[in-house]
Formats: C-alpha cells, sequence, structure tokens
C-alpha cells in the first residue's frame, strides 16, 4: 500500500460556544503508526472525524499526501476508518459488508471476491464469509470491521477506539494482531485511545491531548520519560508531584525545598534557569522504602516519613507515605514471603536523583 | 483564499453531509411540505375560515351563536362530549384489571389477553354494531335471554348507550396495550426501594406503580377519546344522529356545502380534539415514562390466590365475551336469512356472499387501490421526514414533523368537509371531473390521515439506527444517495414495511372521511360498502358478509405482517443490543 503523509493545519473546530479542537498543528509521518491520546472530550475523535470527513472544522487545512482535502466529500477521501462500534451492517453478510467499498468502486465481480476472500483470509476469517454480523463474537466482528476497511486499500487507516469495546484478554491479543497487520501492510495508520497503556505499548509515536489542545508530541519513551507539562505527566503512567522552590543555586547544583519535605539537592542541568517557583515529579516505582535504621543506598535522597496504607495488586505493592505534608505514591515489587509495612510504620523513602524531572 | 478556491468551497460544501443539508433535501422538503399545506393546513383552515367568516368574508361569532341557538346542536355538543369521556370511562374498566393482572400476577391469560388487545383492533366498530343490536339491543339475544330467565333486560343499546358501549369494546385495546407497556416497562427496584422505605399494597400501587404507569394510561385514554369523537360511521349505523360529528356529516350532506352550522361543528370537533391532546401532553410533560434501567428486571409477579384467580378469569372471560360479540354477531348476521326477535337467527343462507360476490368485488378493488396509493405515499413521506428530521439540519424539518403529526387532531369528518370547500371549483384536468368527485381525493384523504402512523414507525426505526452505520458506508465510498439505498433504507425496511401495513389497514376501516368524499358508487371502497348495506335492513346480511370478508382480510394482513415485522426484528436485534 501507498504510504502517505497526514498533515493538520492549524484546524479550529466549535459547536455553538464549545471549543472541541484549538489550533491542532500535527504530521503523521507516512507509514507510522500514530496514536491520539486522551481523556474523552479532549478532541481526539473529533480530529480523526475531521480526517474522514464527517466534521467540518471552521479553520485549518487537512493534507493528505500533500494535497488539501477540505472540499472532499467522506466517500471521495479513501480513507478508511474502522469505528468504534464496528458498524457492521446487520442487513448484509459478512462477506457483503467487506464487498461493499470495492463495489462502490466499480471493481468487477471475480476481483471483488478475490479481494475480499484475500481480506477475510488476512483477518482469518474465511470460514465465516456467510455469517451475519450478529452471529459473531466481539473480536470477530472487530476482524470484520478491519478487513471490510483494510480491503479497498486506504490510503490512511483510522481506528476510532477499535479496542475499547472487548474485554481485556482480547485487547491484548488485537492489540498485537493490529499491529502485525499495520506492519505488514505499512499503511499510515491513526489510533484514537483513552487508554495510555495502549498508546505506549502500540504506537510509533503519540500526541496527547487534552481539551481540544495537542499538549505534546513524541515517541512513547519520551513521553514517559520527559513530559512537557503536569497533565502528560499525570495522564501517562503515574507520578508524584511536589511543589517548592528553588532556595539555592550554586556551580553544580541547586537546592530545592518543599514544605515539611526537606531540602532535595539536584543537578543545575535538570533545573531550567529563572523560574524559583516550581514543581519536582518522579515515578511511584522508582522510589525505594527502607525501614528505620536499614542501610540506604546511595543516589537517593532519602526523607523521613511514615507509612498512610499499602494496596497488594500482585505484581507490586503500592504504598501511600506522608513525608512532611506530602504524601507520596511507592511502587515496589512484591517479592514472595517479604513482609510489609503496616500503616504508621516510619520509614525511610529513598528518591532517585537522576529519575527526577522538573516543572515549571 | 483565491477566487477560484472559494468558488470551490461554494460548489462542493452542499456534498459534505455532517451538519449541512444539500438542495435535493431542501427540495425534498418543498415538496413533502407543499403537500401536507395543500391537502391538510389549507382544507382545515378553510373550514376554521368559513366558521368565523360571514359570506362576504368579515370576521363573526354570529354563527357560534346560531349554533348554540339550536337546541339539537346544544345537545349534540354536549352529547359528543358525554360520549367520548364515558367511552374512556368504560374502556378503563375494561382494561384496568387486564393490564394489573398481566403485570402484577403469574398466569397463564397473557396470550389471551394478547388476543384480546387485537382482535377489537381489526374490525372497526361500525361493522359490527348493527350486530351488536340484534345481540344486546331491546329485543336483541341477551336481552331476550334475561327476560326468559330473570324477567329484567339491561339497555346496553338504549341511545348514547349503544355508542359508549360498542365504541368502548372497540377501543379499550388503546388503553390496554398502553398501560400494559408501560407497566411492564417499570423496573422491579423502583418497587422494592419503596417496599424497602416501608410502602406496601395499595398504599405503594397508588404512590409508585400508578404514576408511573400514568403517562401510557393517559396516552391510551387521549387516543380512545379521538378515535371516538371522530367517529361518524357508529352512531348513525346505530340510528344515534345528535353528535357532532354525525351532525356536520348531515348539515353539509343535506343542506349543503355554504350551511355554516356543520362547519362550526367541526372547528368544534378539532378544539375539542386539540384540547384531547394537549390534556394528555400536558399531564406527561416532565413526567419520564419509566424505563427499564441497563439490566433490571420487570415487577414481580406473584401467584394468584384462588379467589383472585376466579376473578381474574372470570373477568377475561367475561371481556373476551364481549369483545368476540361484534365478530361472532356479524358472522351469523352474514349467514342469516332473518335474524329478528330471537336468540339466533332461524334460517341460515349462503345468499349474503352471492350478493356481495355478484355486487360489490369492484369495492375490494378500490380499497386496495385507494388504501395502496395512501400506503405507499405515507410510508415514502415518512421515510424522508424521518431522515430529514434526524440526520439533516434543514430549518423547518421539526415543523413538517408537527404538521404531519398534526393530522391525528383534525376528524375525518372535517378533513372532508376541508376537502370538499377547498377544491370545490377544480376540476381534473383532461377528465373534465369536478376534483372533489374524482375518486384520487380519497386517497389522498387516507394518505394524510394515516401519515402520523407511518411517520411515527419510520422515525422509530431510523432512531435504531446509529449513524456511524451510514458514516462507515460513506467512508467506503458510498455518497448519500447511495448510502440511503444501501444502507438506510434496508435497515429502516422493518419500520417502513410495519408502516406500511399499519396505514394500510387503518385506511382500509376508515369510514369518517370517505362518507364525506365517495360521490359515486362506483368509487366506493369495502368500508362505505359495509356502511351502505347497513342503512337498510335488507342490507344488513350482505354487509355483515362484505364485513366478514374485510375482517379476515385484514386479520390476515395483521397476522402476516407481524410475522414478518418480527422475523426481522430478531434477527437485528442481536447487534442493536452492542449498542
Amino acid at each position: 500500500m501507498a504510504r502517505v503523509k497526514v498533515e493538520f493545519r492549524n484546524i479550529a473546530l466549535s459547536y455553538g460556544r464549545t471549543q472541541v479542537l484549538r489550533d491542532i498543528d500535527l504530521i503523521v509521518e507516512p507509514g507510522e503508526f500514530f496514536a491520539l491520546l486522551g481523556p474523552s472530550g479532549s478532541g481526539k475523535s473529533t480530529l480523526l472525524r475531521v480526517l474522514a470527513g464527517f466534521s467540518r472544522p471552521q479553520a485549518g487545512q487537512v493534507l493528505v499526501d500533500g494535497v488539501d482535502i477540505g472540499d472532499t466529500p467522506p466517500w471521495e477521501r479513501n480513507v478508511g476508518m474502522v469505528f468504534q462500534n464496528y458498524a457492521l451492517w446487520p442487513h448484509l453478510s459478512v462477506e457483503r459488508n467487506v464487498a461493499f467499498g470495492l463495489e462502490e468502486r466499480r471493481v468487477p465481480a471475480d476481483e471483488v471476491k478475490r479481494r475480499v476472500a484475500g481480506a477475510l483470509a488476512l483477518v482469518g476469517l474465511s470460514e465465516f464469509a456467510g455469517r451475519r454480523p450478529n452471529q459473531l463474537s466481539g473480536g470477530q466482528q472487530q476482524r470484520v470491521a478491519l478487513a471490510r476497511t483494510i480491503v479497498i486499500e486506504p490510503r490512511v487507516l483510522l481506528l476510532d477506539e477499535p479496542l475499547s469495546n472487548l474485554d481485556a484478554k482480547l485487547r491484548h491479543h488485537m492489540r498485537r494482531e493490529i499491529l502485525a497487520l499495520q506492519r505488514k501492510l505499512g499503511v499510515t495508520t491513526i489510533f484514537v485511545t483513552h487508554d495510555q497503556e495502549e498508546a505506549l505499548t502500540m504506537s510509533d509515536r503519540i500526541a496527547v491531548m487534552d481539551q481540544g489542545v495537542i499538549q505534546q508530541v513524541g515517541t512513547p519513551t519520551e513521553l514517559y520519560d520527559r513530559p512537557v507539562n503536569r497533565f502528560v505527566a499525570d495522564f501517562v503512567g503515574t507520578i508524584n508531584f511536589v511543589r517548592g522552590r528553588i532556595e539555592h543555586r550554586a556551580a553544580d547544583h541547586v537546592r530545592f525545598h518543599a514544605g515539611g519535605f526537606g531540602a532535595i539537592e539536584l543537578p543545575v542541568a535538570l533545573v531550567p534557569d529563572g523560574e524559583d517557583e516550581c514543581e519536582i515529579s518522579f515515578r511511584p516505582h522508582m522510589v525505594e522504602i527502607a525501614a528505620a535504621g536499614a542501610p540506604l543506598l546511595p543516589g537517593y535522597q532519602w526523607l523521613e516519613g511514615s507509612i498512610v496504607s499499602g494496596e497488594f495488586s500482585g505484581e507490586f505493592v503500592r504504598y501511600v507515605v506522608a513525608v512532611g505534608e506530602h504524601e507520596i505514591i511507592v511502587d515496589r515489587p512484591r517479592a514472595t514471603g517479604a513482609s510489609l509495612f503496616r500503616p504508621g510504620d516510619p520509614v525511610l523513602t529513598g528518591i532517585p536523583f537522576n529519575q527526577i524531572r522538573v516543572l515549571v | 483564499m483565491q477566487p477560484a478556491a472559494s468558488t470551490a468551497t461554494l460548489l462542493a460544501t452542499p456534498r459534505i453531509l455532517s451538519g449541512r443539508f444539500t438542495l435535493s433535501q431542501a427540495a425534498l422538503a418543498l415538496a413533502i411540505g407543499l403537500l401536507l399545506v395543500i391537502f391538510l393546513v389549507v382544507p382545515v383552515l378553510t373550514v376554521i375560515y368559513v366558521a368565523f367568516t360571514n359570506s362576504d368574508g368579515s370576521l363573526t361569532f354570529s354563527h357560534f351563536q346560531s349554533f348554540f341557538q339550536l337546541t339539537l346542536m346544544r345537545e349534540a355538543f354536549y352529547n359528543s362530549l358525554y360520549v367520548g369521556a364515558m367511552s374512556v370511562l368504560l374502556s378503563s374498566i375494561f382494561a384496568l384489571p387486564l393490564a394489573y393482572f398481566t403485570a402484577r400476577f403469574q398466569f397463564r391469560g397473557a396470550l389471551l389477553i394478547q388476543t384480546l388487545g387485537v382482535l377489537p383492533l381489526i374490525m372497526p366498530p361500525f361493522v359490527g354494531a348493527a350486530a351488536m343490536q340484534l345481540l344486546f339491543g331491546r329485543s336483541g339475544s341477551v336481552n331476550l335471554l334475561l327476560l326468559a330467565w330473570f324477567d329484567l333486560t339491561i339497555p346496553f343499546m338504549e341511545g348514547l348507550n349503544a355508542v359508549i358501549f360498542v365504541e368502548a369494546l372497540h377501543y379499550f385495546p388503546f388503553i390496554l396495550l398502553n398501560l400494559t407497556v408501560a407497566l411492564n416497562n417499570i423496573d422491579s427496584a423502583m418497587e422494592e426501594s419503596a417496599q424497602n422505605l416501608g410502602a406496601s399494597g395499595l398504599r405503594l400501587f397508588r404512590r409508585i406503580v400508578f404514576p408511573l404507569a400514568m403517562p401510557g394510561y393517559m396516552a391510551g385514554a387521549a387516543l380512545v377519546f379521538l378515535k371516538v369523537f371522530d367517529d361518524v360511521a357508529t352512531p348513525l349505523v346505530l340510528n344515534v344522529t345528535d353528535i357532532l360529528a354525525a351532525q356536520a356529516y348531515l348539515r353539509i350532506t343535506s343542506i349543503g356545502l355554504d350551511d355554516p352550522i356543520g362547519y362550526v361543528a367541526s372547528v368544534i370537533m378539532v378544539a375539542a380534539s386539540l384540547l384531547a391532546l394537549w390534556g394528555a401532553n400536558r399531564v406527561l410533560r416532565g413526567k419520564e415514562y419509566a424505563t427499564l434501567q441497563r439490566g433490571g428486571s420487570p415487577l414481580a409477579t406473584r401467584r394468584l390466590k384462588p379467589w383472585q384467580a376466579v376473578f381474574a378469569y372470570g373477568w377475561i372471560v367475561l371481556v373476551l365475551l364481549l369483545v368476540l360479540s361484534p365478530h361472532f354477531g356479524i358472522l351469523l348476521l352474514s349467514f342469516s336469512k332473518i335474524w329478528s326477535y330471537s336468540v339466533l337467527p332461524e334460517t341460515f343462507t349462503l345468499d349474503n356472499y352471492a350478493t356481495v360476490f355478484r355486487e360489490s368485488p369492484y369495492m375490494l378493488w378500490n380499497t386496495a387501490l385507494y388504501c395502496g396509493i395512501a400506503a405507499g405515499l405515507d410510508v415514502v413521506i415518512g421515510t424522508a421526514i424521518a431522515y430529514l428530521m434526524l440526520r439533516t439540519k434543514l430549518p423547518g424539518r421539526g415543523l413538517l414533523d408537527f404538521i404531519a403529526t398534526g393530522a391525528v387532531a383534525i376528524p375525518g369528518v372535517v378533513l372532508g368537509i376541508g376537502y370538499l370547500r377547498t377544491f370545490r371549483d377544480l376540476s381534473v384536468p383532461f377528465a373534465g371531473v369536478p376534483f372533489t368527485s374524482f375518486w384520487l381525493i380519497i386517497a389522498l384523504a387516507y394518505t394524510v390521515r394515516r401519515l402520523p402512523y407511518a411517520l411515527r414507525s419510520c422515525v422509530a426505526s431510523l432512531q435504531q439506527i446509529h449513524v456511524s452505520m451510514e458514516e462507515a458506508a460513506q467512508n467506503l465510498g458510498a455518497n448519500n444517495r447511495r448510502t440511503i439505498a444501501r444502507i438506510v433504507v434496508p435497515l429502516m425496511a422493518g419500520g417502513i414495511l410495519a408502516g406500511f401495513v399499519t396505514s394500510f389497514l387503518t385506511a382500509a376501516v376508515e369510514l369518517s372521511s370517505t362518507i364525506m368524499l365517495v360521490s359515486a358508487t362506483s368509487d366506493a371502497p369495502v368500508s362505505y360498502g359495509i356502511y351502505l348495506y347497513m342503512q337498510s335492513i335488507a342490507g344488513r346480511g350482505p354487509g355483515a358478509a362484505l364485513g366478514v370478508i374485510a375482517v379476515t382480510l385484514v386479520g390476515v394482513g395483521t397476522y402476516v405482517s407481524h410475522r414478518i415485522v418480527r422475523a426481522r426484528n430478531v434477527r437485528f436485534d442481536a447487534l442493536q443490543a452492542l449498542k
């Protein structure tokens, strides 16, 4: 399949007074598996519908392969969309569902037959060709929807929360399957999801959206390691925030201070110039806990605190530790037989210097 | 932006579906609007206009004054209200216990009650009215038996009682069906939480169950009132002429199109219908229909105690006997040679059927033609309005729906009078006959009168279709027209079919506008034929025979379409459930 580039330029869209999309600028590279990630109401689905031609922005341009498609009606855009509820037509068999797009394109009958068979084979549903959609399971319906879309060899593949209607186990399976299919076809794919884990595991790059604005675009590791703002840091993974101020700047380090938290010395490279009011953030699973009096690892800022609560969830134990007036979330891997801390236990909390990020 | 680009935008804009409308959609809306204006709005306004103006066009209330100065008209006015109200009351007495039994008790009468709900509807009241005289009249079968056994008679069929009795017997299913649906939709959690808070027994029923089911009851009651108010044929067959519909009909047909009294009666009928609808709406406003929550279960049903069982089954059997009596009566009548002053006919014969087959096969054909045209137009217009309403942002689409639905409030006699007056100077091109005596006008009246049924059915079925079904088709390359043809209409097929059948069958038994608009016997449909036969004692046999034939056809039609629609629904249900 052709690999094309998709560009959104200054897209703005509002319904009445509600601004759904604000000044969206985004480039999706040819062949990329690109995720739009955000909470519900963030505008991610609307952006997808703008590309498909179902929503019309008040301003801005959408370019596919360098051509503005703003005035092209949906049926001439050739951007295949898989709908959240699959939108399979109940009055047509699986085969006729998949053949629909080809028939609309006046493809000769024998070729329709061949390509439908090919698409159904690709998603492993050859023997279900004659069934009605409602005789299939959720996962199978999902695959029919995929086959129906890729059979027309769209220039871009759009997936609108395709996994949200599946149960957890099937969802993991379909993730791999969809990704394998995309790699095989090489089609530029835009994928809408509110599930950060889904976005992180599948995508080449991700745009995080909130309130109609793209907050950050980057690879999964970039977003996770270097979120540009509080929203991204919080939405992608779990994170601790501590608000405080820079009290002292030296040549090689600065001292960060937060009320009741004590002081932390940070490498100067981490801290932006100028602003003294700031927030530090760090991931719960990087934080160590030690019982009072235990030997302490170097490279950590150790702070005295006490356990507020502990939740055992199998792979790890999530503690909430009170440090001064702050509550810190700490995830510790669960080792068989290890004893748990109890609420009220005095502990030392170790925050690794090299995992701290400063957000202004 | 360059001029060329903006021209391109202008040209391309109407092709985009979302949030807009296309020129062809606007043209379609305009055509439908025009049709509704010509064949509904203008005729009704004409009637109102005539009632309020002098011959020179000046505004006046003198027609209303003279209307109420006539003793007969005053009586007709009160009688109509009385008959309407009493019919609702009697219908409620039939329906309430039946609805309550099905909702609250485990018992095997459900099928019987369903049958009770459908049977009367397939036969219009005027058809069975003559037979009801023979069964329940002063010297009818029942009273003859009562007189022989207990030395008493019951005046079922004396004067207005006859109309009330016959109407209630035919229209109580509207209350029964609506109320049963409403009761079945009440979540058991509603009742259980009330019990949990200490309510029980009648108090629970009065404070929780009844208010939640109220909208269903009101909808049914309003329908019964409208139907009874609208019915001109039943009173006429029963020889009751001192009610509004009959007076409107008689004044116009005997005194003439220029007599304002008929128009005043018409205006009062429209006002009363609107008032009934408005009243029902007012009661319903802000009260949501109780609906089952996802995963909820309907009210718990209890086992019947023995005395309750006796009462329940007794009531069902009694109502069933009453419901079946008109059917049974016309069946007997259709095979009888002479039937008077006897419990059952004395001589049986097939002559009546022979007469019907000799004299009136063309009536069946006329009915098929008129109702076919009407139902066909209705589903086309209904589908179009549903689509414009739910899938476009066309200005005025709500008004279209409002006007089309408004036809419900216009009694057939009034619409007929409106047509006669509005089109009285119009003649059919080439044929040279006046438009008002051209058969097509009957089909058009049916179209307008049955449009609300078809429209509701179409709207409901389009509402069931998730818009993504259409977007998926467009996404795969189908334009608006192709999407409608390949996706929307096939998915609506069940609802369209149901709408067609409902329109067709209810039009087939329509008489109130028919009676105004049939000008030559050769144009008469079956309903008018039955009425004509029933006018004379000698014609009752053949009239009953024609009634039996019509009712059989309507019944078979209802059953077949019900089966088809059900089969389709079952097929789609699983997928709809996913949404």
